[in-house]
């Protein structure tokens, strides 16, 4: 207690007393170093700030100004329109129908490639010889460029080609269509390219979400009788309810902006026609190719604004737990 | 009775065993359609354009090199590699060099306004990369860079960065506070700290963002399509493309092409599997 408050008395008194000047000189050391320490924090921050900032966020704010002008790109935009790209957009029945290939994409991807990932995933879950060399494998397709696939699967589907000959020698001949060519098939055929291209993302996400599932818990179901489907049933699979969900949004994000597969797979013909346009393919034949930028940048602000709008909907409504427990968790 | 008819498939679990007969079948049904298109490709280039249109689903009668060695004598290829290349070290290097900078500030400074800072960077993953392309290329032409390696390496610097940033900073949090008082006691800096102790601790996270960005880079398309329109800027899926359309009655030439291009992101994956892989993992994990 005395030698507590002796320890303090110094201290405390130290303002007025003789050792002001002692003290003033740790003051102004621990100023120098706080200031030290900003230096530091803007000199490290900055680059990574300014290069964020210039190539992410400003270049969205320009494309709302420049939305508002009918636009050829060539010197300052000076003939302001309002609103009219957009609703010229809403007008356009090829828009409408990027617009519904986007949401085919959106929900087909989900619904086709989250069952079978998650029986692959499963599948190769179980420990047994040369499933390392099975992961591999599966991951393959996610890993090859988005061109090289879609030019392969161009090669593969077109007029007379492998696939049909495939079909034909299975005893399957009457399945074969135009794939890419028939404007009512060509964007299943584009989502089932699109779902053997992306399943392999789904699979390493829940693998490693499998990864995570204690051993424990299974082999007490396993002990308790349970067959392995009914551990997966009612032990791995609700567990996995954190991955699923992330797996889900990172899914619709890239659906909803997906361009270089379809940009590559799909003819240029069928795709003006809408048969195959999504909104970053229509965006881009429109603002940069056909130089309408005025009207490029509006359809970019309606892709934008859509999925910041689906974003911030399925972090609402789905996502927040994970979210909680991953980033503001992990922040603390 | 019951214990031992139980125990021996629950040790037998511990190790490595050889499944069951099905889960092969099903295993192998899997990494057949997962992998038997990219063979086709492969096989094909060997094979010759009227071999190709006569059976499509044939195999090589005879074997011909001459498709692969026409693509690598005569065409860009290399030049298109060579570019890849280039842009896609550049972009892996500024990210990891940026990345590792900020995460370090936000995990391991105490200042006002670092949570805003850190959610200000999370932001960008929500951030549909492709919706700004149109007004990017207004900028970059403004800024006189389209046609140069940089127009494609800042962007993807700049789209990279959420990522890296979200991956780095807890792996930087979690380095002990022991450490940084011992550094500090041995004279190091904050600065040292990072240099000497934060950045060999922290290499594993630092190649796995590395090898995010690199194959990002490698493969990414749009914005190269927009930005180089010199032929001798070109990347490999840009080469790819070209060729394909260019050529477009010798089969042949386009498989082997495309086989090629192939080649180096499946030897990178299978080189950078883990890290890739761990990657992902650590992204779902935030």
């Amino acid at each position: 207690m005395t030698s507590a408050n002796q320890i303090r008395m110094p201290a405390g008194g130290a303002s007025a007393s003789p050792a002001g000047p002692h003290k003033a000189g740790r003051e102004s050391a621990r100023r120098a170093d706080n200031r030290r320490k900003w230096y530091e924090i803007i000199g490290l921050t900055t680059p990574a700030v300014v290069i964020y900032v210039m190539f992410v966020l400003v270049p969205m704010g320009f494309a709302v100004y420049y939305s508002l002008f009918r636009w050829r790109g060539v010197g300052p935009p000076t003939e302001f329109v309002g609103l009219r790209n957009y609703t010229l957009a809403f007008q356009d029945p090829i828009f409408l129908d990027a617009l519904r290939n986007n949401a085919i994409i959106v929900f087909g991807s989900l619904l086709i490639q989250g069952p079978i990932a998650l029986g692959v995933a499963l599948l190769l879950n179980r420990r047994f010889r040369g499933r390392a060399v099975f992961r591999l494998l599966v991951f393959v397709p996610y890993v090859l460029a988005e061109v090289t696939v879609g030019i392969m699967w161009k090669l593969l589907l077109t007029d007379q080609g492998t696939v049909d000959a495939l079909l034909r020698s299975l005893g399957m001949g009457g399945l074969v269509q135009a794939w890419l060519a028939d404007l009512d098939v060509v964007i299943w055929t584009l989502l089932a390219v699109l779902t053997w291209k992306y399943v392999g993302f789904a699979i390493i996400l829940l693998l490693a979400g499998l990864s995570n599932v204690p051993d424990e818990l299974t082999e007490a179901a396993a002990i308790d009788g349970a067959s392995w489907w009914q551990i997966q049933r009612h032990v791995t699979i609700p567990l996995l309810g954190p991955t699923i969900r992330i797996w889900m949004f990172l899914s619709m994000i890239g659906s909803l902006q997906i361009f270089d597969m379809i940009w590559v797979t799909s003819v240029p013909a069928v795709r003006s026609l809408g048969a195959s346009a999504t909104m970053a393919t229509y965006m881009v034949d429109n603002g940069f190719f056909a130089r309408l930028w005025g009207y490029g940048n509006a359809v970019a602000v309606i892709l934008f604004v859509i999925s910041f709008v689906a974003a911030l909907l399925f972090q609402r409504f789905l996502l927040r737990r994970d979210i909680e427990g991953a980033i503001t968790g992990r922040a603390k | 009775m019951a214990v031992n008819t139980v125990l021996p498939p629950s040790t037998g679990r511990r190790q490595v065993s050889w499944g069951t007969p099905l889960t092969y079948a099903l295993a192998l049904a899997i990494a057949a359609v997962s992998i038997a298109p990219v063979l086709y490709v492969v096989i094909g280039g060997f094979r010759t354009t009227p071999q190709i249109v006569a059976d499509p689903a044939g195999l090589p009668d005879p074997f011909v090199w001459d498709n692969y060695a026409r693509v690598l004598t005569q065409s860009n290829f290399w030049q298109q590699a060579f570019n890849s290349a280039v842009i896609a070290l550049g972009t892996t290097l500024a990210v990891v060099v940026l990345g590792l900078a900020a995460a370090f500030v936000l995990a391991r400074y105490h200042f006002r306004g670092r949570e805003g800072l850190y959610t200000f960077f999370t932001l960008g993953l929500l951030f549909p990369a492709g919706a700004a392309i149109l007004p990017l290329y207004l900028m970059l032409r403004d800024l006189n860079l389209i046609n140069s390696y940089y127009a494609v390496i800042l962007p993807q610097v700049a789209f990279s960065l959420p990522l890296t940033i979200v991956i780095l900073r807890p792996f930087l949090s979690a380095i002990p506070r022991e450490l940084e008082d011992a550094a500090a006691i041995d004279g190091a800096s904050r600065l040292g700290f990072l240099w000497r102790v934060a950045m060999p601790l922290s290499r594993p996270a630092l190649v796995t963002v590395g090898v995010l960005a690199f194959v990002a880079s490698w493969n990414s398309f749009l914005l190269p399509l927009l930005v180089l329109s010199d032929v001798n800027l070109h990347t490999l899926p840009l080469g790819v493309q070209n060729f394909s359309s260019q050529y477009t009655t010798d089969t042949a030439g386009v498989l082997a092409f495309t086989s090629l291009a192939m080649l180096p992101a499946l030897l990178f994956f299978t080189l950078a599997e883990k890290q890739i892989v761990g990657g992902l993992q650590g992204a779902v994990k935030g």
